[in-house]
């Protein structure tokens, strides 16, 4: 169960002939590999991709009309591996990823795929996660299609561009037997926009023909003599057929006049803000009517010699736009160039930022020193360019700097995860801080304030992998945080596993919030929902003893601060040998939430007995320490300024998103804060029972405040 | 050179909307449905016939981070689709929708607000972000600083509370940012087409729409300027108590005739002390006060607007009423504390409100109200004592309006009648007068250094260990204050150290900062 219904969107996969598709880029692509004939589609979950696998999760019906198999892959690697379906029978299958996390998981079968090749059209999705709002290192997929020789299309951020290049992608994969990588970046694919539908297309061959009749090519395989066979096929038939269909089905666009003194060469994805750039230097219309002619490459690997020497011979310099870093596609049409002896200039990356974002800014500045260097006739009577380099001066201005707080992105309201870490920086206290090696997940948000735990992160699942080193005895243990999407992913045998093996001293902690959470709330193994087409409710614990751990704790409510201390205490000084595994569960609260609240606002209007909780601080009892804040950093818990002279700081306050998870009032027991939490239960629909106590012990409370007040002298101002 | 050779480029014009998109950045913090917004002045576009893009980067920023959707638009002529651009370009944004107000500052700092385009809507409430909340002490960032960048930077400015006005009307922000979208004008389209979009929205429709209309009309409506002239002056008059016996006590500190600003904070600081105990303590507490303002008035504090009594009429009276069990019991029993939690969740009369209370008391704050002698007597007898804690340190959940836990607080809140003879207020009453004596002391030579000394009152907060720490730290200030006497910077040093101390353990290293005076004194 994701986090939420994609019943909407799935019936967008439906649109027929001649339809208009709007919406994200992302369903269009989903859109498109249905429409392209797909046997089987895989793929791991993850921004900016997660969308397609969500919708396709809950487009059970469609996909099977369409005898699709969809799978939600255990990890990139089993994706990759899921297209040799494609090796030996004429079957189209597409995988999708987050780039270059997934790729670099995957990289092992994409190789062995790309070296035998493959009969039928083969292709991974590439969400490529580059620039503003990434949350992974800042690489490119492009080395990687270059070094196992996989096709690399990056098309205009256009809906039917992309949607067209899906169904091109597949002949050019077919065409060429070479897997085809589709990269599509984060902006993209969150891009809203529309192209005109065609139907979906059912495969001729099946995945159930080809079950029954399996065909097997020795030369296929990744074995001496094939493998050197392999690179002789890339380089002399596999390359040539790809050139020839690229250049013969027009993959690569041209726009502007034919002629120029300099042009620009791009790709695709770099289209929209290049033709902005360019009309703000006055060389463009909004439509795309450039004054300056354009070789979009919507293939950018490979690269067509001749395309690209067309495009050179006659002017007298190109500008290559190639966003991040290294300029593989300028080093290519460097090489391209000088080996014909043209001698076109070519400039990139010597006017253009090296790495980061192309934005309109960069490009526009880029561009512009570009043509000033090159051609500053074009630029005419130079409009005025947009900039704000003088407001950005103003005193005003400068002086929010120092004032508007930077927001860094953190644990929802009532997380089940917060209590985890609050344990933690307690035990940290009492024991002293340890080496913690986070992992990839919701829980990584530990490293920033207000927990500040975690000392490195090495890959999705890698967590308790990355603890490896410290596993000899000694004074103090290392602590491994991993998620159960990273323990399914691969943590059980490259940590856990690993860990048993090569006994382990240390603390491996398993966050089980029942979900994928950080990546959407898909469901894993270990699920706790019942799935239709999944098979779920596999717990950790299995898993981990069956790899022979021995020493295990299970926690299962991780809002019980002072038990997860208990059992995190206990594993950092235990006696025993061998890992130390604890299993901290309790269901991601985000998720929880979309279950449980509209069936609580049913069973209210109903006129069922609903208890509805929620904390509160009593804000006179508070002293505006905030120390209960720097062990939680709930975004529910703020801190309020009281009309009140006599006080300096302002006091914690709760505010109505509470969802009553319990942290703040655990953490201020366990930690002897302050007794200023308490949780207020609102009980909706009372019975009569209920309704008796309380007049009963509401008389007596309101008996004894009447009494107590009349004896207290009133300090009210009249 | 080239300004001369002026070329006309022949472009086609772009249409009669304008030679470029509209362009629209939605700056917000993830989950606080901006997407929903942003869907909206898509379809709204889309409605219209105009061809309309979005992109955003969500990515992690999904949980609770800062993050920006950007919408452009533009009406195609004859068919032809625009090309669209992907983000936003420092300096050509027509329109900033911002949800929360520092994220309006932070739209004006990305060069998004200019002053020749950009029409700025925001809500000027705050969500604070974490360094905001967990920083000890105040560490709220100036709202007013944004404010004054709004003024200058923005062509066109609507900011008021939407959020406040959505949780009226019934709805989230997104509708009220909607409505003053639609009230800015800044869009060619008319409210009915604004209205449409929403009503196709199914639930919650009938409730978006008064959030939209509230804020639509908002945003029409010229600027109140009654609302900039708020900060008036204090009043001439002081506050006068309604019960008669305060009344008399009031009567004494307006007899002092100081200053207005002084007299009124001594007031509230007599209401709370006489609060937490009696009218007699209330007195003991003018009789303090009246004593170190004749300390003041001899050191020629009218000089300095009395900021020796204004400062230990703030302090003393949170002195006085120290935080002990009887305190924390006294207030969760009080009937107004009830009805706070009724108008705060919003219970209503047909529901029942049980409160839960999360309590750790520890056998060394019940030994705090014993009396003196008996409590130091348990106190040495170390194994009785660890014995009683064992039994009476855990966390305890008081389940407040039942009538067993209600009666047991009501009688801890009612010991305030032995209160006096406790070894707390012993202890209390102890540390007070040394630190007014040490503040009155170091007054004699340094007035500005005495009141530093009085402030460092504020050091002290919390309960149990935080206030043992609270304790040492205010211990380690004072004592490095009176080190600092007779130098000419006493004061500076000294307010240095308190700034420290409060940021202790969070950017602040008070024992650095020790080390360093110690090394000049």
């Amino acid at each position: 169960m994701a986090e939420r219904s994609f019943a909407k969107e799935v019936e967008h996969l439906r649109l027929g002939e001649g339809e208009t598709f709007k919406g994200e880029a992302i369903l269009a692509i989903t859109k498109g590999l249905l429409q392209a004939g797909v046997s089987y589609v895989g793929g791991y979950q993850g921004s900016p991709i997660s969308h397609l696998m969500d919708v396709l999760s809950d487009a059970k019906d469609i996909l099977d009309e369409l005898g699709v198999n969809f799978q939600s892959s255990a990890n990139e690697a089993t994706a990759a591996a899921m297209l040799s379906a494609s090796v030996m029978y004429p079957l189209r299958g597409a995988v999708a990823w987050k780039s270059t996390v997934g790729t670099n998981v995957a990289s092992d079968a994409l190789a062995n795929l790309a070296s035998g090749g493959v009969k039928g059209g083969a292709m991974v999705i590439i969400g490529e996660d580059y620039g503003e709002g990434s949350s992974i290192m800042q690489e490119r997929t492009h080395a990687f299609a270059m070094k196992s020789q996989m096709w690399l299309l990056d098309p205009r951020p256009d809906h039917a561009c992309i949607v067209d290049l899906i169904e091109k992608g597949f002949q050019l994969s077919e065409a060429s037997n070479t897997p085809v990588m589709l990269e599509v970046r984060v902006r993209t694919c969150h891009m809203h926009g529309s192209f005109v539908a065609k139907d979906n297309v059912r495969p001729a061959f099946t995945l159930q023909d080809a079950l029954n009749n399996p065909s097997r090519d020795l030369d296929r395989i990744v074995l001496p003599p094939a493998a050197y066979q392999h690179e002789q096929e890339k380089i002399l038939h596999r390359l040539p057929a790809a050139i020839d269909f690229v250049r013969d089905n027009r993959l690569n666009e041209w726009f502007g006049p034919e002629q120029g003194k300099v042009g620009l060469v791009l790709q695709g994805g770099m289209y929209n803000n290049v033709i902005r750039a360019l009309q703000y230097l006055g060389l463009s219309d909004a439509y795309g009517n450039t004054q300056v002619p354009l070789y979009v490459m919507n293939v950018t690997y490979p690269v067509i010699d001749t395309e690209i020497v067309e495009f050179a011979t006659g002017k007298d310099s190109i500008l290559m736009v190639e966003e991040g870093q290294p300029e593989y596609l300028e080093q290519a049409v460097n090489t391209i160039l000088k080996r014909k002896g043209i001698a076109t200039r070519i400039q990139g990356k010597d006017v253009l930022p090296m790495g980061g974002d192309y934005s309109v800014q960069a490009l526009l500045s880029g561009i512009g020193a570009f043509l000033e260097d090159n051609h500053p006739h074009l630029l005419g009577n130079r409009p005025p360019l947009p900039d704000a380099r003088d407001v950005l001066t103003l005193p005003e201005v400068e002086n929010l700097r120092t004032v508007v707080p930077s927001r860094p992105p953190g644990l929802c309201t009532g997380c089940p995860e917060r209590p985890i870490f609050a344990a933690m920086k307690l035990v940290n206290q009492d024991l002293g801080e340890h080496h913690v090696s986070a992992d990839i997940g919701c829980h990584l948000f530990s490293i920033l304030p207000p927990f500040n735990l975690g000392n490195t992160t090495m890959g999705f699942g890698l967590g308790a992998a990355s603890a490896a080193a410290f596993g000899q005895k000694g004074s103090k243990r290392s602590i491994a945080v991993m998620g159960d999407g990273g323990f399914w992913h691969n943590g059980l045998t490259s940590g856990i596993g690993n860990a048993v093996f090569n006994k382990h001293d240390g603390v491996f902690l398993i966050v089980d919030n029942y979900y994928s959470s950080a990546t959407g709330g898909q469901d894993i193994l270990s699920s706790r929902a019942s799935n239709r087409s999944r098979k779920t409710n596999n717990p950790i614990i299995k898993a981990v003893e069956g790899v022979g751990a021995t020493w295990v704790r299970e926690v299962d409510r991780t809002y019980d601060v002072g038990q997860m201390r208990k059992v995190l205490t206990e594993a950092l000084t235990t006696q025993e040998e061998g890992p130390k595994i604890i299993i901290a569960s309790s269901e991601c609260m985000l998720n929880k939430q979309r279950r449980v609240k509209p069936l609580a606002a049913k069973a209210i209007k109903d006129g069922k007995r609903v208890v509805k909780e929620r904390f509160g601080v009593d804000e006179d009892v508070c002293t505006g320490d905030h120390a209960c804040i720097r062990l939680s950093g709930c975004p529910s818990l703020s801190v309020k300024q009281l009309d009140d002279p006599l006080r300096d700081d302002p006091v914690a306050a709760i505010d109505n998103s509470c969802v009553g998870c319990g942290n703040c009032g655990e953490v201020s027991e366990a930690v002897v804060l302050c007794p200023s939490f308490y949780r207020a239960d609102v009980i909706h629909n009372p019975t009569r029972w209920d309704k008796f106590k309380a007049s009963w012990s509401l008389a007596l409370v309101s008996y004894l405040q009447v009494r107590r007040s009349r004896r207290r002298v009133g300090v009210q101002f009249a | 050179m080239m300004r001369d050779d002026t070329v006309r480029l022949p472009l086609a014009p772009a249409g009669d909307a304008t030679e470029r998109p509209i362009s629209l950045a939605i700056v917000a913090m993830g989950g606080q449905g901006g997407g929903v917004l942003t869907g909206w002045v898509v379809k709204l576009a889309e409605d219209a016939g105009w061809v309309a893009q979005s992109t955003s980067v969500p990515g992690v920023a999904q949980r609770t981070g800062a993050t920006i959707y950007y919408v452009e638009m533009m009406k195609a002529q004859n068919g032809r689709k625009p090309v669209l651009a992907q983000m936003p370009t420092p300096g050509d944004v027509d329109v900033v929708l911002a949800s929360e107000f520092m994220e309006a500052g932070r739209s004006i700092l990305r060069g998004i607000v200019t002053p020749d385009k950009t029409t700025l809507i925001a809500s000027d409430h705050r969500s604070l972000a974490i360094s905001e909340k967990s920083a000890p002490g105040l560490g709220i960032a100036d709202s007013d600083a944004v404010t004054e960048a709004v003024g200058v930077v923005a062509r066109q400015e609507i900011v008021f509370d939407m959020n406040a006005l959505a949780t009226e009307n019934g709805s989230v922000i997104s509708a009220a940012i909607f409505g003053a979208l639609a009230g800015s004008g800044a869009l060619p389209f008319p409210r009915e087409a604004y209205h449409a979009v929403i009503g196709s929205g199914g639930k919650g429709a009938a409730a978006s729409k008064r959030t939209f209309d509230a804020a639509f009309d908002r945003a029409c409506a010229p600027a109140k300027p009654a609302d900039a002239v708020v900060a008036t002056p204090p009043p001439a008059t002081l506050p006068r108590f309604e019960d008669r016996r305060m009344a008399a006590l009031g009567q004494r500190i307006e007899a002092l005739g100081l200053p207005v600003r002084v007299a009124e904070m001594a007031l509230h600081g007599l209401a709370k002390v006489a609060d937490f105990q009696d009218l007699a303590y209330g007195t003991e507490y003018l009789d303090r006060l009246e004593a170190i303002y004749r300390t003041d008035r001899a050191l020629d504090g009218a000089s300095q607007d009395y900021d020796l009594t204004f400062q230990a009429a703030k302090y003393l009276a949170n002195a006085m009423t120290y935080d002990d069990i009887v305190r924390v019991a006294d207030l969760k029993t009080r009937a107004a504390r009830r009805q706070r939690i009724v108008d705060e969740i919003g219970a209503k009369p047909d529901q029942i409100l049980h409160t839960t209370e999360y309590m750790h008391p520890r056998l060394e704050e019940l030994a705090g109200i014993l009396p003196v002698g008996l409590a130091r007597w348990l106190k040495h007898r170390s194994g009785l004592y660890n014995w009683l804690d064992r039994r009476i340190d855990k966390g305890r959940r008081v389940r407040t309006y039942s009538a067993g836990w209600f009666i047991l607080l009501y009688i801890v809140g009612g010991l305030r009648s032995w209160r006096r003879r406790s070894l707390r207020h012993a202890t209390e009453m102890a540390h007070i007068a040394e630190w007014l004596q040490q503040a009155l002391h170091a007054a004699q030579q340094d007035y500005e250094l005495g009141v530093e000394i009085m402030k460092c009152r504020r050091l002290i907060k919390g309960y149990s260990d935080t206030h043992e720490r609270s304790q040492s730290k205010f211990s380690k200030v004072v004592a490095t204050i009176q080190q600092l006497q007779g130098r000419n910077d006493a004061a500076q040093w000294a307010r240095r150290l308190r700034e420290t101390a409060i940021r202790e353990g969070e950017g602040g290293d008070l024992d650095g900062l020790i080390r360093t005076i110690r090394s000049f004194t």
